[in-house]
């Protein structure tokens, strides 16, 4: 066994260098973010700091602890547990999953104290980490062969399938496209997206089978809202009714009377954004989208700045994966998409969003602090 | 620095170009989000303001007081109270049956209701509030408020009820409210609301527009679960109108009870006799109750049902109705509660039709009391004078036909007068034979028979006053010359209601104007009541007829006549066959009435009026299957002496009307 020598493979960088690499503006960022979350729970509970915002904001707290430790370990150790994590969260997933069947009303989380873990979505970073140093060793001619995309694929459908029979069509939803988009970054051809793409759109009579029926509902209610106004429509309607009357600049803060009437369904967590777009109107809704587009941007500019393929992928697999909880939900309280219970990070209350959501900021902003760290693509070692 | 791999830089560039279209997309869809937030909140902002003040205001309707039916002194007959009551909402519920069984150790709730809160339940939105009790004391409220913590979505209502004061002894007329069906609905959305009543019969029925009102409306603010967190002021609604009947609740709770009663006592369970009785017949006592308590004892001690019929007290120049009781009746304030099926079943299928108002939907042969219409056809067409004799002999032949009168061995020698006093059937067999049907009928239609009186009451029946062509059309036949005879003495095809015979009485009483019957109580009418054109001493010997009736010796109502009571009464018996009395019958003897079931008894009528020479109130009476006249008179005169008394009526006060002829002292003589 060869030591690796020095120049591939530089000294761990001291604390006090690392600490310097933070990207502190994001951090800053996201405090922003965090704080209107705070504001909006303060909100929801009619002008009070309990039952929701206090709570959050301490757990915001602990979660910046836990971005700032991940930010500092070093990223060749996450490379080389990659697996690790990837099969420990399945393992759970499993637990879970069995446990749920077998239990009367078995939790889908782990207590963390302060957070809730639910493993489907410890998933979805460790899908991210699991592709990205697969990915990592290939070629961009070995991605372009059809033999090297299986472990890849299992590796995504695996966890997708335990999720689905949960079942959690959200959730499932996001694993698959999040890997999807690690699939197109790592160089896979474009013509096999355009071919799984077609088939399938040709399999969504057959998949629809399968569905559950208040999946099928929720499928059938956001195609046409209006036919059940009372019933599975009224969410999505009273949500639609909350944004459009709030106009260009809100009802005012505290105000919002969808929201604070109870019109609008789960306002503290799924449906905060509406309350948010019906208090502050169009402008805060906007500059709300705006804080987000930024923090997703600095993933984009620290994923170019990567020196290492482990590094690119992670950076921008993570911020895929953020970006689609931004979106998802947003578009799913807009009537956009269906109603899948995804959660707005940073702002929705609750534990589990925001765990994921600081992990998967604290792996983007490790990327950065190893920006300029190179690893070889047996890891540690340079084959070449 | 250290060297860049060539295959590294192929991933690497590929990575760059596709984050780019990656970013690109994203920022795309992020862009079709502002996109939707644009639409959403500046295009169609309007639309959306607009339903959500929808949203939050409901408009609510405030239920009108339904106006009050109120006696001619002003009683309430048909009033409204509060109604305590307890609503259920399953969403705030959580477990409906736990709440309920909670709610019973509090409250009294039947099963069925529990059954048909349930039934409600599944059917309706589960924030929609379902009543579980009503018409609860300040007590069980008081209860069930202390109570609350452990009854979630139990909420404590107050509502209006409808309530009717004198239970069944007026409900022929106030009729009832109950809760509107779905075939009700008019698009009014009053009738939507949940607790709202609407007329099902009687004057409740009738002027259900009038005392309904106009729901008033205001704006509440709700939230989403339909809680009120403000009301704002609004329009009040306009309460119904009263409606003042012509009837003396005293009186009509008198007559009421005294057609019950008929011939028995009214006597308390728990009086020594009722328990002897009660242990002889082995029939449970519930069956045999009275809903005051009290069971009906005949002569012979045994508990008896009460009669079943109608009585009605008419002032017979204005036409007012003072009293119209029919018997049995029900309790109106069950159908307000809300009747189970069961008791609904027992009501339909009682053979006492107490849901009939037998005042003016109960058709019966007028019998002898048809008497006076014959009389009066045949004096009128000159058949017969004041002087024609006829000799009753028990019997008249007509071909091969035997008519019976109802006195075996016959009455001897009659004019029109005594055949009238002692309703000799046979003298009126040879009127009715010498006047013929077509003059009957047409006499008879002139006092208010075979017709609709459109008194204000839904339900009424116009009897039946039969003709040659009513006969040839609707049986094909021709009138047989033995029908005339029959009809003579108010039996075969004739039927009348009992509002008939009162209204047929008083405008023979009332010197021959065609009064009609009314029971809301107006402004004096200008308009002249029309005469019926019959002759003045005609009528007056009818009448001098009816006054022998309860006050000459042989009299057929002789028990009628009130001694030392400073006025007299007149008035003409009818008992009315219900069954064929066959040959070897008669030879043998006719079976007693007492002796046959109810069903086949005669039917007791009496017609009656006071004072007798300056008459002013008339009274009908008729008793289903009541076992013939004798038992109908004294229930007609202690109903009329009522009404006597209760007017303040002194002899002395009496003017004497011009119609009544100067009669040579009455003689004592068959």
């Amino acid at each position: 066994m060869d030591m690796p020598s020095n120049s591939l493979n530089p000294p761990e960088l001291t604390l006090g260098i690392k600490l310097q690499q933070i990207n502190w503006g994001l951090i800053l960022l996201l405090t922003l973010i965090a704080s209107v979350g705070f504001a909006m729970l303060y909100s929801a509970a009619n002008g009070s700091w309990t039952p929701w915002a206090m709570r959050q904001a301490i757990r915001f707290g602990v979660g910046l602890v836990i971005t700032l430790g991940i930010a500092l370990i070093d990223l060749r150790f996450l490379m080389r547990w990659s697996y690790g994590f990837y099969f420990l969260s399945l393992g759970l997933l499993g637990v879970v999953e069995i446990a749920g069947e077998i239990g009367m009303g078995a939790q889908r989380w782990i207590d963390l104290g302060v957070f809730r873990l639910q493993p489907s979505e410890l998933m979805k970073l460790a899908l991210v980490l699991a592709l990205a140093r697969y990915f990592h060793r290939q070629t961009y001619e070995e991605v372009g062969r059809i033999r090297s995309l299986f472990v890849p694929l299992v590796l995504v459908f695996a966890p997708a399938v335990l999720v689905l029979r949960q079942p959690d069509l959200g959730t499932a939803g996001m694993i698959i496209l999040g890997g999807g988009a690690m699939f197109f970054l790592a160089g896979v051809r474009i013509w096999k997206f355009v071919t799984i793409l077609v088939l399938g759109l040709s399999a969504i009579p057959i998949g629809w089978q399968f569905l559950h029926n208040y999946q099928k509902n929720r499928i059938l209610t956001f195609l046409n809202p209006e036919n059940d106004p009372l019933g599975a429509g009224y969410h999505i309607l009273q949500s639609k009714i909350a944004l459009g009357s709030g106009g260009l600049f809100g009802k005012g803060f505290l105000q919002g009377s969808q929201s604070h009437l109870n019109f609008l369904p789960e306002k503290q967590t799924d449906f905060i954004f509406t309350m948010l777009a019906e208090e502050l109107g169009l402008a805060g809704a906007m500059f709300l989208i705006l804080l987000y587009v930024l923090a997703l941007a600095y993933g984009f500019a620290i994923a170019l700045r990567c020196s290492s393929q482990f590094g690119r992928l992670l950076a921008l697999g993570t911020t895929t994966t953020l970006f689609l909880y931004v979106f998802i939900n947003i578009a799913m309280v807009m009537g956009l998409i269906p109603v899948v219970g995804v959660p707005l990070p940073l702002i929705s209350y609750g534990g589990t969003a925001m765990l994921t959501a600081m992990i998967g900021f604290g792996l983007v902003i490790n990327c950065y602090v190893h920006r300029d760290i190179a690893i070889g693509r047996q890891g540690f070692e340079d084959d070449d | 620095m250290r060297m860049k791999n060539p295959k590294d830089q192929d991933t690497k560039r590929a990575f760059t170009r596709r984050s780019l279209i990656l970013g690109a997309g994203q920022l795309g869809l992020f862009g079709a989000l502002g996109a939707r937030l644009y639409y959403l909140q500046v295009v169609e902002a309007d639309r959306y303001r607009t339903l959500s003040e929808e949203n939050q205001f409901n408009l609510e309707l405030l239920p009108p007081t339904r106006g009050l039916i109120l006696d001619r002194n002003g009683i309430q007959v048909a009033s409204n109270e509060d109604n305590f009551r307890v609503d259920l909402v399953p969403e705030q519920t959580g477990d409906v049956r736990a709440t309920i069984d909670a709610l019973r150790q509090v409250v009294q709730v039947d099963d069925w209701d529990v059954k048909r809160v349930l039934k409600e339940i599944s059917r309706k939105r589960s924030f929609v509030p379902v009543t579980v009790v009503e018409n609860l004391t300040r007590e069980d409220i008081s209860r069930v408020a202390v109570n609350a913590p452990y009854l979630p979505g139990i909420r404590i209502e107050e509502g209006r009820s409808r309530v009717y004061p004198f239970g069944s002894m007026a409900v022929n007329v106030t009729g009832y409210v109950a809760a509107v069906s779905d075939t009700e609905l008019t698009g009014d959305p009053v009738l939507e609301l949940p607790d709202f009543r609407i007329g099902k019969s009687g004057i409740e029925k009738l002027y259900d527009q009038e005392m309904r009102g106009s729901a008033g409306r205001r704006q509440v603010e709700v939230n989403a679960l339909g809680r009120i967190i403000r009301k704002l002021p609004g329009d009040e609604g306009q309460p119904g109108k009263n409606i003042q009947l012509t009837l003396d609740m005293n009186l009509q709770v008198f007559a009421h009870e005294r057609l019950e009663r008929g011939r028995s006592e009214r006597v308390p369970v728990a009086d020594i006799r009722v328990q002897e009785a009660l242990a002889r017949s082995g029939v449970p006592k519930r069956y045999l109750e009275n809903d005051d308590g009290t069971v009906f004892l005949d002569e012979g001690g045994n508990i008896v049902q009460g009669e079943s019929g109608a009585a009605i007290v008419m002032d017979v120049h204005t036409g007012e109705v003072l009293t119209i009781a029919s018997t049995p009746g029900f309790d109106p304030n069950n159908f307000n509660k809300g009747l189970s099926a069961r008791d609904w079943e027992n009501l339909l299928s009682n053979p006492r039709h107490p849901l009939t108002n037998k005042a003016i939907a109960g058709t019966y042969p007028p019998g002898s009391t048809f008497k006076m219409i014959v009389a009066l056809a045949a004096l009128e067409a000159g058949v017969i004078s004041p002087e024609t004799e006829v000799f009753c002999n028990g019997y008249t032949d007509l071909g091969n036909a035997r008519f019976h009168c109802w006195k075996r061995w016959g009455h001897g020698k009659m004019d029109v007068v005594d055949a009238l006093e002692q309703s000799c059937d046979v003298y009126f067999y040879e009127a009715a034979k010498r006047v013929g049907i077509d003059r009957i009928s047409e006499m008879a239609r002139r006092f208010g028979l075979g017709e609709s009186l459109d008194i204000e009451l839904p339900g009424e029946r116009s009897g039946l006053i039969p003709t040659r062509e009513w006969k040839l059309a609707l049986r094909g036949e021709r009138w047989q010359k033995g029908e005339t005879l029959i009809t003579g003495i108010g039996q075969g095809f004739v039927l009348v209601t009992p509002l008939q015979l009162a209204v047929m009485t008083a405008r023979l009483v009332n010197g021959g104007y065609a009064v009609k019957p009314s029971l809301i109580r107006r402004e004096e009418s200008d308009t002249p009541i029309p005469k019926l054109n019959v002759s003045r001493s005609n009528l007056a010997h009818v009448l001098e007829g009816m006054r022998r009736v309860v006050n000459g010796t042989h009299g057929s109502a002789r028990s009628a006549k009130i001694p030392d009571a400073g006025f007299q009464l007149g008035g003409k018996t009818g008992t009315a066959q219900v069954r064929r009395i066959t040959k070897a019958e008669r030879l043998t003897g006719v079976i007693k009435n007492e002796d046959l079931p109810w069903r086949e008894r005669d039917h007791g009528l009496f017609v009656g009026y006071a004072p007798a020479d300056a008459p002013r109130y008339t009274v009908a009476v008729v008793l289903e299957h009541g076992g013939g006249s004798k038992y109908a008179v004294p229930i007609a005169r202690d109903i009329l002496a009522r009404v006597m008394e209760s007017s303040g009526f002194k002899a002395s006060e009496a003017e004497p009307v011009e119609i009544l002829p100067q009669r040579k002292p009455e003689t004592d003589q068959g």
